[in-house]
């Protein structure tokens, strides 16, 4: 068990590196897919020890909203807009594989310094939540597509949820599924906005929105 | 200084193109056609020997060296590296340097005598592939440190065949991430799809065939036999790595190697017929890809 | 579509009753104890309640007055359209529930639900005139709250496992469970939960420098909308800030947080004053001071004592008196078809009732008597030099009155000077009462605070530790 969940956290991580690297959106939306259903098993075998049906309960809601309404929504949003691919970034490919690294490496040193009451399921756990919290927001800043800034806030949020799970924090069963609801219709929000964007600019670009200021 | 070390070294020199040969069988099958025979290399290599050879009048002696030098150099990084339950014909610590700067002797020798033809092909061949060995020479020598760690030996003889259940137990996710890197590292120096296609001539995607176009006869004999020792060699690191080895028995520990090195052909070869080659821009995200796993690997086992 | 309308008036007049019932009737507990009113609530709860009214009565006159179909921009002159009147009375309705529910909730993961809503709820909203320019402050607005919020989920965490450890039970984001359990909190936990509370819930307050999505959101908002965003709804937030610093003040930490409250609360009043100089659009000039009455609240918060209770009656007087000068600059936006202020002239011959207003509002806004917010900036006043921090309060002096200077400046030359074009027109009544009822309010308060609301905010400073 333990080695299994080691290398789903791994695979987490991995996730996050790839969306860096990627230039294609549809890929990445199926990375960020990928890294939702991730995360619904590893909170289910996070707490394998105990499982309840609440447990299982809120792993399959979470698998099903993160893995798959999600994705069908920004594909949706994909279609309607007509790109294929980001322009090139603020922040290039290469340097920003780099910086996830980096960041990888970060989290772990201040994921070994934060004194947890309760020893997480796995060491990892800690690190890779911190650490996608800042992919996430690196991908909303330094992204130019709408859509990409989307994603990038997905991860973030996957990020918190990570950290949610690696500190075992059992919020009431009503509280988990709110959050996710709440994420739920941001993305769905954000979906519309990027369409109409779409429409109003005939693209996507976000530096084309630059004509308010001060 | 163990005589029994010349023995892989001599099996490698004998096998390596049967190695390549089990790898364009793979690609034939894939391809839904029934292949070369697997000795086609030998049969080859035997008749570039019986070629002559013309020299171009703007080459030097560097271009002579490097089809002698260069074989050699793999030859003797292989001298290093345990095989088959054999011990290595020399090992101290420190030797896995050694054993990546002997690989990195050969390329520099083919690079030179590349640039040393005077023509722009064969520089611009050079050019991208000291280009991307700057990538992945760095990924290499982090992969090795990984293994370093993990063993506690600092030595090839000590990494190479430790590799055990209660290994994978502790750090399963840290050698999978080598593992992975290594092997795509191994794509890379050997001119395999997905960085470079050893069937193409088309200028402007060749990088490793490039380099040696204007060699010819025995000559090229020599760089094919190079080659191939150099994707044998890197085979057996990996294999060598990440199988069991010290199982006791010489004729099982013999035995398991040759099968881990015919499962790992066929693999290239898989590799190869299902992922597309990438577009030349892309290579050094892969290479870079392929490091940032060895770094995150070496964090994870160094935590 | 009268049925719209007639469904906003109802609902909005219901909720103030019910409010008004509050005052009388005590109320229970629901959802096991997760929604709770108590003294820090109540009087949030009364102003949202009424603003939200006088702003449904400004909605009606305004849905009547907007034609249907495309119209021309005034700044750019493309052709737009605006939202289904459905879609914006619909958001309007969910918004006021999501507040509520941030006033009422007890549980911090609750809240955290009801405040992302807000942002949800209030996008579509800023969205009514689809053009490009809303278009970007919608954009910008989902995509930084969003972010801030997220925060604010971080620090949910950090705190769940401050509550978490000893007490075997913990983990509990209740209120009135932490502070009860206020010594067993982990403190180091509960520093960095403050911290990222303050950041995620301070975004979508509106504290400098997370207040970058707010200009661009009430300014291009529908000027009902925008009195609601500056009135009610920076108000939750502040609601959601109270919350953790309740529970700072019971675990004792209550001067690390207010230390941060004075540093952002001070930065805020100097950024704003910093705008709101150069400003020449009117509605980002009040939305510029949204930041600045944001930012004393913090400071008043911060301060602590009699500066707590001149925040929460700040808290009311700032409400009542931007909601009424955003929908004055509504009326002003419809009638001159500029948002630039230098381009406005003669409100006072035009539209004298909206301009004699506007001109009570820059009084009111920049804390001249009789009006309340006098009273409340005084207060804060007193409280910083009451503690000795004379650098505090000399800095806050002289930021008001630059700002005072500033908004004057452009406010009063709207105001004054011939009227272009067509003589007085009549005004729509819809549109002049809720701002007049509002002004009174703040009048009322400067010259007489009643006695109930006088002891309701005495109760609400003094469960934040001040009085």
């Amino acid at each position: 068990m333990h080695t299994l969940l080691d290398a789903l956290v791994v695979l987490l991580v991995f996730t996050n590196l790839r969306i860096l690297g990627l230039s294609r959106i549809n890929a990445s939306i199926r990375t960020v897919a990928a890294q939702g259903v991730l995360l619904g098993l590893v909170a289910a075998i996070a707490n394998a020890g105990h499982l309840s049906p609440r447990i299982i309960l809120i792993a399959v809601v979470g698998i099903a909203v993160k893995g798959v309404a999600f994705p069908l929504m920004l594909f949706r949003a994909l279609r309607a807009v007509k790109i294929r691919s980001e322009v090139e970034p603020f922040v290039g490919y290469i340097p920003s594989v780099l910086a996830g690294v980096a960041a990888f490496l970060i989290s772990l040193a201040v994921a070994a310094r934060l004194p947890l009451p309760v020893r997480p399921a796995s060491d990892l756990l800690v690190p890779t939540a911190l650490s996608t919290l800042f992919v996430g927001l690196f991908l909303i800043v330094s992204r130019k597509k709408a859509l990409s800034q989307a994603l990038g806030f997905l991860v973030f949020e996957n990020g918190i949820y990570a950290f949610g799970v690696g500190i075992a924090y059992e919020a009431p069963t009503m509280i988990e599924l709110g959050i996710l609801l709440d994420v739920f219709v941001a993305v769905f929000v954000m979906g519309i906005i990027v369409f109409h964007i779409a429409r109003e600019f005939d693209s996507i670009d976000t530096t084309r929105l630059a004509a308010l200021k001060e | 200084m163990s005589p029994a070390g010349l023995v892989p070294a001599g099996g490698a020199v004998l096998l390596a193109p049967l190695f390549l040969g089990i790898i364009h069988r793979t690609k034939a099958l894939f391809a839904g056609r029934s292949g070369p025979p697997f000795l086609q290399v030998y049969f080859d290599g035997i008749k570039l020997v019986r070629k002559g050879v013309v020299y171009s009048g703007t080459t030097s002696w560097v271009f002579r060296l490097a089809p002698i030098a260069a074989p050699a150099s793999t030859l003797t990084a292989l001298l290093l590296l345990p095989q088959g339950g054999f011990p290595a014909l020399v090992s101290f610590p420190g030797d896995f340097v050694l054993f990546v700067f002997l690989l990195g002797t050969a390329r520099f020798l083919t690079v030179l005598s590349a640039l040393d033809t005077g023509s722009s092909f064969e520089g611009m061949g050079a050019s991208r592939e000291a280009a991307f060995s700057a990538l992945a020479e760095p990924a290499l020598l982090l992969c090795l440190a990984v293994a370093v760690r993990e063993s506690g030996h600092l030595s090839l003889s000590g990494i190479v065949g430790g590799m055990t259940g209660a290994e994978w137990q502790r750090a399963g996710p840290a050698l999978a991430l080598t593992a992975v890197s290594l092997l795509a590292i191994l794509l890379a120096e050997n001119a395999r799809i997905p960085v470079d296609d050893p069937n193409t001539h088309l200028e402007l995607t060749m990088i490793h065939e490039v380099m040696v176009l204007d060699h010819g006869g025995p000559d090229l004999g020599l760089i094919l036999l190079g080659q191939a020792l150099k994707l044998w060699v890197m085979g057996a690191l990996v294999v060598g790595m990440f199988l069991p080895g010290h199982t006791g028995s010489p004729w099982l520990d013999g035995s398991l190697f040759l099968a881990g090195m015919l499962g790992l052909a066929v693999v290239i070869g898989i590799v190869e017929s299902t992922i597309a080659r990438l577009k030349m821009t892309r290579v050094p995200q892969f290479l870079v890809g392929a490091g940032a796993f060895a770094v995150m690997a070496l964090a994870l086992v160094m935590r | 579509m009268f049925l719209r309308r007639a469904l906003l008036l109802v609902t909005a007049a219901t909720h103030a009753g019910l409010a008004l019932a509050t005052w009388f009737v005590r109320t229970h507990d629901a959802w096991g104890g997760a929604l709770h009113l108590d003294e820090i609530g109540h009087p949030f709860l009364m102003i949202l309640s009424g603003l939200f009214l006088a702003a449904a009565v400004y909605a009606v006159g305004y849905l009547r007055r907007e034609s249907p179909g495309p119209r021309a921009d005034f700044l750019e002159g493309f052709r737009f359209t605006n939202a289904p009147e459905a879609v914006f009375i619909g958001c309007l309705l969910f918004f006021l529930s999501t507040m509520t529910l941030v006033i009422l909730s007890e549980n911090l993961g609750l809240l955290w639900i009801a405040v992302e809503a807000t942002t949800l709820a209030s996008a579509p909203l800023i969205y009514f005139h689809r053009h490009h320019r809303s278009l970007e402050a919608t954009w910008k607005y989902l995509l930084i709250c969003s972010v801030g919020i997220g925060l604010a989920l971080l620090g949910n965490f950090f705190l769940a496992v401050a509550a978490s450890g000893s007490s075997g039970a913990g983990g509990s984001l209740s209120v009135r469970i932490l502070c009860e359990r206020a010594s067993q909190l982990h403190i180091p936990w509960l520093k960095g939960a403050f911290l990222f509370l303050l950041v995620g819930y301070g975004t979508k307050m509106g504290l400098a420098p997370l207040h970058t999505w707010l200009p661009d959101a009430h300014s291009e908002a529908p000027s009902v909308v925008s009195a609601l965003l500056s009135g009610a709804l920076l108000n939750c937030a502040f609601v959601g800030i109270l919350r953790i610093f309740q529970v700072c003040a019971a675990a004792g930490i209550a001067s690390y947080s207010q230390g941060f409250f004075v540093l952002f609360g001070l930065l805020s009043i100097a950024l704003a004053a910093a705008f709101l100089l150069a400003q020449r659009d009117y509605k980002r000039l009040l939305a510029y001071s949204s930041v600045e009455h944001l930012g004393i609240l913090a400071l008043g918060l911060g301060l602590g004592g009699v500066a707590a209770f001149g925040a929460m009656l700040h808290a009311v007087n700032h409400s009542l008196a931007k909601a009424m000068l955003f929908l004055l600059a509504g009326n002003i936006l419809a009638a001159y078809r500029t948002k630039n202020a230098s381009e406005v002239q003669g409100v006072l011959r035009k539209i004298p009732v909206t301009g004699a207003l506007w001109l009570a509002g820059l009084f009111a806004i920049t804390g001249t008597p009789p009006f309340g917010t006098f009273v409340s900036e005084l207060l804060i006043l007193r409280g910083a030099v009451e503690q000795g921090r004379f650098f505090v309060a000399g800095l806050y002096l002289a930021l008001l009155a630059v700002i005072f200077v500033g908004m004057a400046a452009t406010m009063t030359r709207m105001a004054q000077g011939p009227a272009p074009g067509a003589p007085a027109t009549r005004e729509d009544r819809l549109a002049i009462l809720p701002p007049l009822a509002l002004c009174l309010l703040v009048l009322l308060i400067g010259v007489y605070l009643p006695p109930p609301l006088d002891a309701a905010l005495h109760r609400a400073a003094a469960a934040l530790g001040g009085g």
